[in-house]
Formats: structure tokens, C-alpha cells, sequence
């Protein structure tokens, strides 16, 4: 791949490859299974769209891309490299739109950050990494371990704290999420703090009633500060399906969200599902996770990601 | 999770209903409709090929016989696939070896082992009777050891003692020591969340079994899991050695196609799932009942069990004494209510009803949720109990007084009468033994009109559970499909009142 050589590329850039690869080697192999000297056919276009599927693009999503790849190329000889280049184009033109950074406006402070998403997304961890970065970047970081439901989340949070050098405000298991919030971001603004990370209990997108405890929470914070939160970031599983599209439209309902963050790119989940979200809602993502360790969070790049997913960053 | 399958399932079958024969083109239509309507439900693609493969093998052969419908044919091959690939039998866990009994958990990050582990604890100490001693194997994910503990605790389940330090291969063999001098009879190992690519916690997992030697190696995994499930599955599965999958999430709105890739991949059965958040929600699972669903014919045996574990048994005979007798007061009304609630509120019993599956949404789109039928239920605790028995003398003075006290509007009040009203005409229709959707089912079960008994309801369950397809009676789908039914709840919504409020279920006689 000749990626490593344009520009500077951050050790993020070899975390994202490396998580990336098996996603973009299986793919690509895939491809390349079929389409080395062939001509363009109907079959090779469905084993294209199967291709995708089985990356979790969706059915819309795959067959458009599939017709994209043979517009115009029809009973032409084509080879690996070109599908794949191909694919990669069409899945970043998908892309790029939403591949937009988390801004933090410095107008608000703190900046809140309200983390949501269903069980074992990976929200905890995920705001453990963020509080690394934001204060690497010599922000004055606060976070709320606003899980008060699943058992030793805020022992989990508070190991975050340690390692992040970040204080976390916590009240007791059991306890009101919302009041917890309220109390955080009052701290937060009485010492200064430049953003505040407030964590959230997992949900399931369908259960009412715990959906409006998430209303709760973000009605709450409004009555500290009615401009926040100011992001509300929905954390996404890479092995998580179709179901996707019902979290991202039942999590902005109740929670406005602004952002979306894929973890666990790191195994054989593609998370191709992120390009069926792109076309459908269009909401930003910010960052995806490819690693246990503090350092692995990494800005979404669309480019980067399209490549990896059609496999052509291992193709030559 | 299974709704929106059988809902698109539905679709696909409704239009092959009613034609004449069926023609290659039919089966054609109707495979590619299938084929992505799992897609979309997440089944695996390769297991979506074989599958749609038996399916159209067996519609367009012989298998069609003249004397029935071809649409009722081809939803009997599909049912009986699905069952087949889910496999046919409720697999329970094997405990059969000498105590201690080691069980494994392994499966992805946050796909919800601990979770799974403490239910299973609960539900093996107390259901099964049996000591357990939990173990948490997790030494990366901070504070996971303590989250095991923390749940031991609130249980009441023993969890081995955190030694700071320890390798999970250590503390597998340290559990089964203290499991074996503390005379448990079953000993649960929750380990780290892995990803299938990482070698050296792959190798610790494999690690971990040869120290264990687990009599049950239970794959912990999502039910909403994309196409991937299929990956995770085989690999965890040849890497370490599977002997059952637990699927989570289940009470989410995930199509559910994991269940059937990785029961697919595998060959493993699938032989729990977490249905719901709290410690107790962990439920066998019964493949042949899930096909059910997926065909949108509603889980009416889990419902009858349900409603048989939570209904009281006398106070619903009582009810259906009254029902008989044409009399329906508010007291009998606030019963029903309550006992709704019990069974897991509206949505709860949408889920298991047969054809409801499709009005879900509608309903939780429209706000209604478990809040009215408190609601109601405080409506008439707001009245006297003159007031309770004889609604007729309920006038607009008193209306008020009532609307009042509980801190709703005349029009409330209103809507809780005419509710009334409607659900006690239905009961005399029911106690009369015509019409009634109940009775057609039941009608359509091979039994005759009116309340099924106890021995007719068992009689149900075997049929159901033979696998065998009663035809459901036509005008209960139809009339849901035609609007919201006036069920408990949901009062103000237009329609016939097509459902005799479900808490005055007739399977209430049964005991």
C-alpha cells in the first residue's frame, strides 16, 4: 500500500491498518477471488453485492454500489485492482460527507460530552480514551460516571480517571443518573473544567422506559446549562448489524445525537454498516476504536476507511 | 427481537396466500423476497444461501400436495426450515458429571458474559438447587473482576476471592480447588472479552479449557451481531471447542439472523437467552417457538405459560364465572389491569400475540406504554367502591371528583368507561362461547368455539410444539391489521374492539 508514504502518518495510521486489515484483506481477497481477468457480468456483479453484504453494508447499499461498479463497464474485461479502486470510490464518496472531527467549541465551558449507546458498546472504555486525548491536548478534563445501573461501571470509570489523571464524579450504584449529571456539570463549572464526558447506562433502543431516563438526564443537564450537552456522541459495536440504523434513529430522537464513534474494529467485524448509516442519516463520525489501549481511538477518516473496506491498501 | 422477520415474512407469505398454484415464478418471487428479508434480519449470507436453497428444493418439488393451499405450503416449509436450522429440541444445560461441574463463558467484549454468568448463577441456585461458586477470569477489563463480585454479592452467590496478579489459567485452576473443597456443585468461569484475530488470548482461552475442563462451553453473544456472528462463532468454536451459545439482547428490536447463522455455522444449539436487563430475565430457548414468531403466528404457547405462571389462578376462574354470567364490574376490570401488568405490561404480551407483532410499532409510536394502565388502574382506586360496582351511576359531578383524585381529566374517566363497556360486551360474547378471536383459534386448533380447558390448552401446546401449522383463524390478523383493537390501554384508539381485554385471557380457567 503506498498510504504510509503520503504525508505524516500518526501511529494511529498503522493501529487503523492493522485493525482494518483482516476487515480489507478478507474483502479484498474476496475480490480478488473472482474478478482477476474476467469479464464484467451480471454473476460477478452479484458476487460484488455478496461481497458487501457480508461486510454489513445492507441490502440498499450493496446493490447500489454493485450497479455503480457496472455502470458503464459492462461485458469489459476487468481486473482485482480496478473493482476494488472502484469499490473504494463509491464507499468513500458514501463517506466523506460525514467523516467530520469532534469540534470542541471553546465558547461553552465546560464542553459536555454526553456518551450513549446500547450494553456493551463500549461507551466506558471509549470515554477512558477520550479523556487521554482531550487532556493530552491540554484541556482540563472532567467525567461523570453517569452508569449507575450495571455493577462496578464506576469502578471501571474511576481506573479511567487514574490512568487519565482526569477526576471523576461518581455517586453510588443505584443511584439517579440524571442528578449525578446535574451535579457533575455544576462542578465542572464552579472549578473550570474546559470539557466535561458524562457517561450513560447502556440501553436498548425499544425499551421505553429507559429510553425516557435518557430524556431525564438531558433535561436535567439543561437546567445547569441550556446550550448542553453540546455533543452527544451514540458509541457503536463493529459487529453490530442492521439494527444499527433502529439505534442511530431512536438514540437521536431521545438524545439529539450529534456523533457517532465505531469500537472494536479491531476483529473480523467490518463495520461496514457505517456506510449504509452514512447514506441513510448522515449523522458525523468522529472516531473509531481499534484497540484496548488508552492511545486507541482514532479520527475517522473516510478515505482511509473505504480503502480498507475494498481492500485495496493491500492490493498491490 | 424476532418481529420485524416475521413481519417481513408476513408480507412475503400474505401474497402468496390465495393464489391458485404455484408457478416456479411464485417460488422465485417469493425466494428473493426471503432471501432479503434475512439479509436484512442479519442471517448470514452464506446461511441465507443454503437456506432459501432447501426452502425453494422443496417448494417447487412434489412436496406441494393438491389439497392444500400452495401460500400454506410454502409457509410450512419455510416454518419447518427455520425449525430445522434453529434445531428442533430445547437444549438444556448438561450438568450430568461429577461436582464440581466446570462451566466456561466466552465470547466477545462487551457481548454481556458477566451479566449471562450472574443469571445463570441465580437461575442454577434458585431453580436448580445448586451450589455455585462464580469466578471472574477478566484480568484486563478494569474493574470487571469487581462488577462479578458486585453481582455475587447482591445475590447472594459466592465468587472466588480476587487474588491481585493472577493469570486467568491460575485463577481457572484456583476456582475448580475451591469449588472442589467447598463442595459446589457447579463452578462458573467468566472470562476476558477477546476478539477471535487476538492469537495470544485465543491461545488463553484454549489455555483456560485444558485447565478447566469445562463440562459446558457457552459462547456468549449478541443477538443484534451483524453478519459477523457467522466469523466469531466458527472461530471460537474451533479454536476452544463450543458445547451451547447463549444469545443477549434478546428483549432488544434486532431482527435476530444471529441466532440462525450461528446455529447454522456451528451445529452448536443455542440454549439461553437474556431477555432482559435484571438478574432473572434468562429463558431456554425454544427454536420451534421462535420459527413461530419469525412466521408472525405469535408465541401463543409461551404466552400461554406466561400467563398460566403469573395469572392468580382464582381470582381469574372467579373472573371467568362473572365473564359467563354477563357480569363485569371495575373491581373485576382493575384485576385484569393488574394481572396485565404482571405479565410484563402491553408490550410484553404484543410481542407473544399472534399478528400483533406488526402493530408493535404502531403502538410504541404512538406513546403508549405501561404508564396507562397504571393509570387507569388509578382511576378506579379514585372511586367508591358503590361507585366500582355500578358504574352506571357515574354522572358528571362525580367524574369530576374522580378526575380529581387522580389527577386526570373528565375525558380520561370517560375513555375508562367506555373501555369498560366495550370489554364487558366482549366477555359476554366470549362467555357465550361465540366469536372471539380466542375461540377461533382455538377453533382453528381443532377444538370447538368457546373457553378452551386446561386439557384442551395442553392438548394446544402439543400440537404447537409437534410443529405441526393450525390454520389461524382469517379475521385475526385482518381485523388487526384494520386498526389498533381497543385492548386495556389503549383506550381513544378507533376499531372494534377486536380483543376482549388480554387480561381477561379465557386461559385463565386453566387450574
Amino acid at each position: 500500500m503506498n498510504d504510509t508514504s503520503e504525508t505524516k502518518k500518526p501511529s494511529w495510521w498503522r493501529r487503523l491498518s492493522d485493525g482494518l486489515k483482516r476487515t480489507s484483506s478478507s474483502i479484498g481477497t474476496a475480490l480478488a477471488e473472482f474478478v482477476s481477468k474476467r469479464k464484467l457480468d451480471r454473476a460477478m456483479l452479484e458476487e460484488i453485492e455478496d461481497v458487501l453484504l457480508r461486510a454489513d453494508l445492507g441490502t440498499d447499499v450493496s446493490a447500489r454500489i454493485a450497479a455503480a461498479v457496472g455502470e458503464g463497464r459492462y461485458d469489459k474485461m476487468i481486473s482485482a485492482s480496478d473493482v476494488k479502486a472502484i469499490v473504494a470510490a463509491e464507499v468513500e464518496k458514501v463517506l466523506a460527507p460525514v467523516a467530520q472531527p469532534l469540534v470542541i467549541d471553546t465558547a461553552h465551558k465546560p464542553f459536555v460530552i454526553l456518551m450513549v449507546g446500547v450494553n456493551g458498546s463500549g461507551k466506558t472504555t471509549t470515554i477512558g480514551k477520550l479523556a487521554a486525548r482531550l487532556s493530552g491536548e491540554g484541556r482540563k478534563v472532567m467525567m461523570a460516571a453517569g452508569d449507575t445501573f450495571r455493577a462496578a461501571a464506576i469502578e471501571q470509570l474511576k481506573v479511567w480517571g487514574d490512568r487519565t489523571g482526569t477526576p471523576v464524579v461518581a455517586g453510588a450504584q443505584g443511584s439517579d443518573a440524571a442528578s449525578l449529571a446535574f451535579n457533575a456539570l455544576s462542578q465542572a463549572k464552579a472549578e473550570g473544567r474546559d470539557v466535561l464526558l458524562i457517561d450513560t447506562a447502556g440501553r436498548l433502543q425499544n425499551r421505553a422506559e429507559l429510553m425516557s431516563e435518557l430524556e431525564k438526564v438531558v433535561r436535567v443537564i439543561r437546567k445547569v446549562d441550556a446550550s448542553a450537552p453540546h455533543a452527544v456522541l451514540l458509541v457503536l459495536d463493529a459487529t453490530v448489524g442492521q439494527n444499527a440504523l433502529s439505534q442511530v434513529e431512536a438514540f437521536s430522537r431521545t438524545a439529539g445525537v450529534t456523533g457517532l464513534v465505531m469500537t472494536k474494529l479491531d476483529g473480523t467485524a467490518r463495520g461496514g454498516i457505517l456506510v449504509a448509516l452514512a447514506e441513510k442519516h448522515k449523522i458525523p463520525v468522529h472516531f473509531i476504536g481499534v484497540g484496548e489501549g488508552v492511545e486507541d481511538l482514532s479520527p475517522f477518516t473516510a478515505a482511509d476507511f473505504a480503502k480498507a473496506i475494498a481492500g485495496t491498501d493491500n492490493a498491490s | 427481537m424476532f418481529d420485524n422477520l416475521s413481519e417481513k415474512l408476513g408480507g412475503i407469505l400474505d401474497r402468496l396466500t390465495g393464489r391458485g398454484a404455484l408457478s416456479e415464478a411464485d417460488v422465485d418471487a417469493a425466494m428473493r423476497e426471503i432471501r432479503r428479508a434475512l439479509l436484512e434480519a442479519d442471517v448470514a449470507l452464506e446461511v441465507v444461501r443454503s437456506f432459501t436453497e432447501r426452502v425453494r428444493e422443496q417448494a417447487v418439488g412434489a412436496t406441494v400436495v393438491k389439497s392444500v393451499k400452495p401460500g400454506q405450503m410454502v409457509v410450512k416449509i419455510v416454518h419447518d426450515e427455520l425449525v430445522a436450522t434453529l434445531g428442533s429440541d430445547v437444549q438444556a444445560l448438561d450438568l450430568n458429571t461429577v461436582p464440581p461441574v466446570p462451566i466456561m463463558m466466552v465470547g466477545l467484549q462487551g457481548s454481556g458474559k458477566t451479566t449471562t454468568t450472574a443469571k445463570l448463577a441465580r437461575r442454577l441456585t434458585e431453580r436448580d438447587k445448586r451450589k455455585v461458586l462464580m469466578a471472574s477470569l477478566d484480568v484486563y477489563r478494569p474493574a470487571a473482576m469487581e462488577q462479578l463480585a458486585v453481582l455475587g454479592r447482591d445475590l447472594g452467590i459466592d465468587t472466588l476471592p480476587i487474588v491481585a496478579g493472577q493469570q486467568p489459567a491460575q485463577i481457572a485452576r484456583r476456582a475448580i480447588e475451591a469449588a472442589k473443597l467447598g463442595g459446589y456443585d457447579v463452578v462458573m468461569l467468566d472470562t476476558a472479552g477477546r476478539t477471535t484475530l487476538d492469537e495470544a488470548m485465543m491461545t488463553e482461552a484454549a489455555e483456560i479449557k485444558a485447565v478447566a475442563n469445562p463440562h459446558e462451553v457457552l459462547l456468549v453473544a449478541d443477538s443484534l451481531t451483524g453478519q459477523d456472528a457467522v466469523n466469531l462463532a466458527r472461530a471460537f468454536d474451533t479454536r476452544v471447542g463450543l458445547t451451547g451459545i447463549a444469545l443477549t439482547r434478546i428483549d432488544g428490536d434486532g431482527r435476530g439472523g444471529a441466532a440462525l447463522s450461528m446455529r447454522a455455522v456451528t451445529g452448536k444449539p443455542i440454549k439461553l437467552m437474556g431477555t432482559g436487563e435484571k438478574t432473572d430475565a434468562l429463558e431456554d430457548f425454544h427454536p420451534s417457538r421462535i420459527a413461530g414468531r419469525i412466521l408472525g403466528m405469535g408465541d401463543v404457547v409461551s404466552l400461554v405459560e406466561k400467563a398460566a405462571a403469573t395469572l392468580d389462578a382464582e381470582k381469574a376462574a372467579a373472573v371467568a364465572e362473572k365473564m359467563r354470567k354477563g357480569k363485569f364490574d371495575l373491581v373485576d376490570m382493575r384485576d385484569q389491569l393488574l394481572q396485565m401488568s404482571k405479565m410484563g405490561g402491553i408490550g410484553g404480551l404484543m410481542g407473544l400475540m399472534p399478528g400483533i407483532a406488526k402493530m408493535k410499532n404502531q403502538i410504541a409510536a404512538a406513546g403508549i406504554d405501561d404508564k396507562i394502565l397504571n393509570r387507569q388502574i388509578a382511576i378506579i382506586d379514585s372511586m367508591t367502591r358503590e361507585e366500582r360496582k355500578n358504574p352506571d351511576i357515574l354522572k358528571a359531578s362525580r367524574k369530576k371528583r374522580i378526575a380529581a383524585g387522580c389527577g386526570l381529566k373528565v375525558e380520561d374517566v370517560n375513555k375508562l368507561l367506555k373501555m369498560h363497556r366495550n370489554m364487558a360486551d366482549m366477555m359476554k360474547a366470549v362467555g357465550r362461547g361465540k366469536g372471539g378471536p380466542m375461540a377461533g383459534l382455538a377453533k382453528a386448533m381443532g377444538f370447538g368455539g368457546g373457553l378452551p380447558s386446561a386439557e384442551e390448552i395442553k392438548a394446544m401446546q402439543e400440537k404447537v410444539q409437534g410443529g405441526e401449522l393450525p390454520e389461524l383463524p382469517k379475521e385475526l390478523p385482518s381485523s388487526l391489521r384494520g386498526g389498533l383493537p381497543n385492548i386495556p390501554g389503549l383506550t381513544g384508539m378507533s376499531g372494534k374492539p377486536t380483543l376482549p381485554g388480554l387480561g381477561g385471557f379465557p386461559f385463565g380457567k386453566k387450574k
